[in-house]
């Protein structure tokens, strides 16, 4: 593929709204990660939340759009100078040039969820306030941020778990490609739910404490939410060291809904691929940004893939323990990771572990390390089989 | 951006697949309504394939039918439904709300958007790149936007799946889907043998005039977000050159001008 600039990007996760927050807790080794207040949530866990978001309110005219997912996408358009970076590319291109790929695996099904508490007792029936169309619908996100950074051109949710955030570098990619696009704004936005974290809890993969990717003693994983956004247009005059999407891949399992393939085949075929569209070699790659989401199966799987094709000559390591398992949004504020290991020469090494798991491989770095970077492949892969890896680096000078 | 239509695929009301229901599109057949046999898909293994729900079923029988012929595994995928699972959500919903209530391991792992496409990849024995998208009322103009510019942009051979199923109570009542309905075509970057229809597409940032509602067969669009692909599967079953102008996003379109091979 041609290179991508990523001209402007925008995170809000558990560390914080904002990329110095996550920078910053990057550097210092501080997590995001607390025992869990969510109403209704299993008992025992620890969640990667956002609780300012709950005060967030959308402006009057697009009220209508209120649920915790459109308020953490508000969150992430109105930190780190996205929405005007945005309303530039609107200018420079034209509103019906810019698109929009988001993510998400649930939208706005927390809305739902509350709304289901609120039956009509005798019917069933939910109650009138509630807008299917603009919360729970995966629609309601990309047409959110489309309505509310006043663009015209095409909008898609994307959908595929929990490489839902990643894969929309790939679709706003097509976009540009094809011509339909100038300027995409891509990424991902998934808030806590009950759905997802029952869910994982009747698969019992939930981690009793803050997860630990990658540990010897690893337990499951820790649900965070998050928005990553970026703003991709075309590289051919990006200036020197602007961070660049040099390459996405992807693939499918094709072998089990909830199981990775055991030895981590369609993980490995993701990453050929982002290697082969960005023009390079396993060689070429200074760092790996894991999927690493502390489960017994993923980090193995994982660990067997990238030594595959790494051996133990690349760092590697999640930063899960940071943030938690954003799902659907994941590979958005991963990608915003890589930038900064980029920008930083930073190697983020897995929080909270003390012994890696002795049967690995690969090269997983548990303490910080500063080494120069120039280019870090982010891995996603999620349900349904479904893989997609990233390759992040910047214009050199 | 142009790319051309070889298999095809429908499954809805009246519709049993698309050599049966050619004829019926192209309006030299009645339209009579009768419920769809959706079948299980074969393609999975036994076990797999008797707890498949509705929406997975629609997504799989028609995929199988638009990819017969072809090399299935080699080809990428888009799947585009609005609602997803949407009776595996309700019923999730619904536990979460019951103090009683538990979610089974399966349950959650199907109510994942792309559900379809995992059991796809794993009945095809694919592990080509796969996609699926939501739009609600213009998810299928949606998925054909999006897999022409990936045929354009990649220039590979897609199949593109767009389905539906109703909702349960109560989200019945919150979104609008009353029948079940399926559509697939696979799309190429060049002419061929089995190439259809040439179609050339463009997005338009301009709302496409209303149509007047339907009747008869055409009456389903606005039944199913999936069924607004009829007035192209009518025009494809005819062999007939036209210009579609499929709504998106309220403020916008996608043209479509269909020429026959």
């Amino acid at each position: 593929m041609h290179p991508l600039s990523i001209t402007a990007s925008s995170v809000v996760c558990a560390l914080g709204a904002g990329r110095a927050a996550l920078r910053a807790a990057l550097h210092d080794r501080r997590g995001g990660l607390r025992p869990s207040g969510f109403p209704g949530a299993p008992e025992g866990i620890w969640l990667g939340c956002v609780p300012e978001v709950e005060a967030v309110t959308l402006p009057p005219a697009l009220a209508g759009f209120t649920c915790r997912n459109n308020r953490l996408a508000e969150m992430a358009l109105t930190t780190d100078g996205f929405l005007a970076a945005a309303e530039a590319a609107r200018e420079r291109y034209g509103a019906d040039r810019v698109a929009v790929v988001l993510g998400t695996s649930t939208a706005g099904v927390e809305e739902t969820e509350q709304a289901y508490r609120r039956r009509d007792p005798a019917s069933g029936a939910l109650p009138a306030d509630f807008d299917f169309a603009r919360t729970h619908d995966l629609q309601a996100l990309p047409r959110y941020v489309r309505a509310r950074l006043g663009l015209r051109g095409p909008a898609l949710a994307v959908s595929t778990a929990c490489t839902s955030g990643a894969r929309t570098f790939l679709e706003a990619a097509t976009l540009i490609e094809a011509g339909l696009a100038d300027a995409v704004v891509a990424g991902g936005v998934d808030t806590l739910c009950r759905m997802t974290l029952h869910g994982f809890a009747s698969l019992e993969l939930l981690s009793r404490g803050p997860c630990r990717p990658c540990a010897a003693d690893r337990d499951g994983i820790s649900i965070g939410e998050a928005a990553g956004l970026v703003l991709l247009e075309r590289a051919e005059r990006a200036a020197p060291d602007t961070p660049l999407l040099l390459g996405v891949g992807a693939s499918s399992d094709g072998h089990h809904m909830s199981s990775p393939h055991p030895e981590g085949l369609g993980a490995v075929a993701a990453m050929r691929d982002a290697l082969a569209s960005a023009g390079l070699q396993a060689e070429d790659i200074d760092y790996v940004n894991l999927h690493g989401t502390g489960t017994r199966a993923n980090d193995a799987m994982e660990d067997r893939a990238v030594s595959h094709l790494f051996g133990d000559r690349v760092p590697c390591s999640s930063t899960k323990g940071w943030t938690g398992h954003t799902l659907g949004a994941s590979g958005a504020l991963e990608a915003v990771i890589a930038m900064i290991c980029v920008e930083d020469g930073l190697i983020p090494g897995c929080l909270g572990v003390e012994q890696v798991d002795p049967t690995f491989r690969s090269d997983v770095a548990i303490a910080n390390r500063a080494a120069p970077l120039r280019r870090v492949l982010s891995n996603s892969f999620g349900f349904g089989g479904s893989n997609c890896s990233l390759v992040i680096g910047r214009a050199l000078s | 951006m142009k790319c051309w239509v070889g298999g095809l695929a429908v499954l809805g009301p009246g519709l049993p697949g698309w050599t049966g229901s050619e004829p019926i599109l192209a309006g030299a057949q009645p339209w009579m309504p009768a419920e769809p046999a959706v079948p299980a898909p074969a393609m999975l293994p036994p076990t797999e394939r008797r707890r498949t729900s509705l929406a997975v079923r629609l997504a799989l029988a028609a995929a199988a039918e638009a990819a017969a012929g072809e090399d299935a595994a080699a080809l990428d995928t888009v799947f585009a439904s609005s609602n997803g699972d949407g009776a595996v959500v309700g019923a999730i919903l619904e536990a979460l709300s019951d103090p009683e209530g538990t979610i089974s391991p399966t349950q959650f792992h199907n109510s994942v958007h792309n559900a379809a496409a995992g059991y796809w990849g794993i009945g095809a024995g694919s592990t080509r790149p796969s996609v699926s998208i939501g739009g609600h009322d213009d998810t299928f103009a949606a998925g054909l936007l999006q897999s022409a510019a990936a045929v354009v942009a990649r220039r590979r051979g897609l199949l593109f799946c767009a389905y539906d199923a109703p909702l349960p109570p109560p989200l019945a009542a919150a979104r609008h889907t009353t029948i079940p309905f399926a559509t697939a075509m696979v799309l190429r970057p060049e002419p061929g043998p089995a190439a259809r229809a040439a179609l050339t597409l463009r997005y338009v940032a301009e709302p496409a005039e209303a149509s007047p509602p339907g009747e008869g067969l055409d009456a389903l669009a606005a039944e199913n977000p999936a069924a607004r692909a009829l007035p192209l599967l009518r025009i494809l079953a005819r062999r007939e050159a036209a210009l579609l102008r499929l709504p998106l996003l309220g403020d916008a379109h996608l043209e479509v001008a269909v020429e026959p091979c």
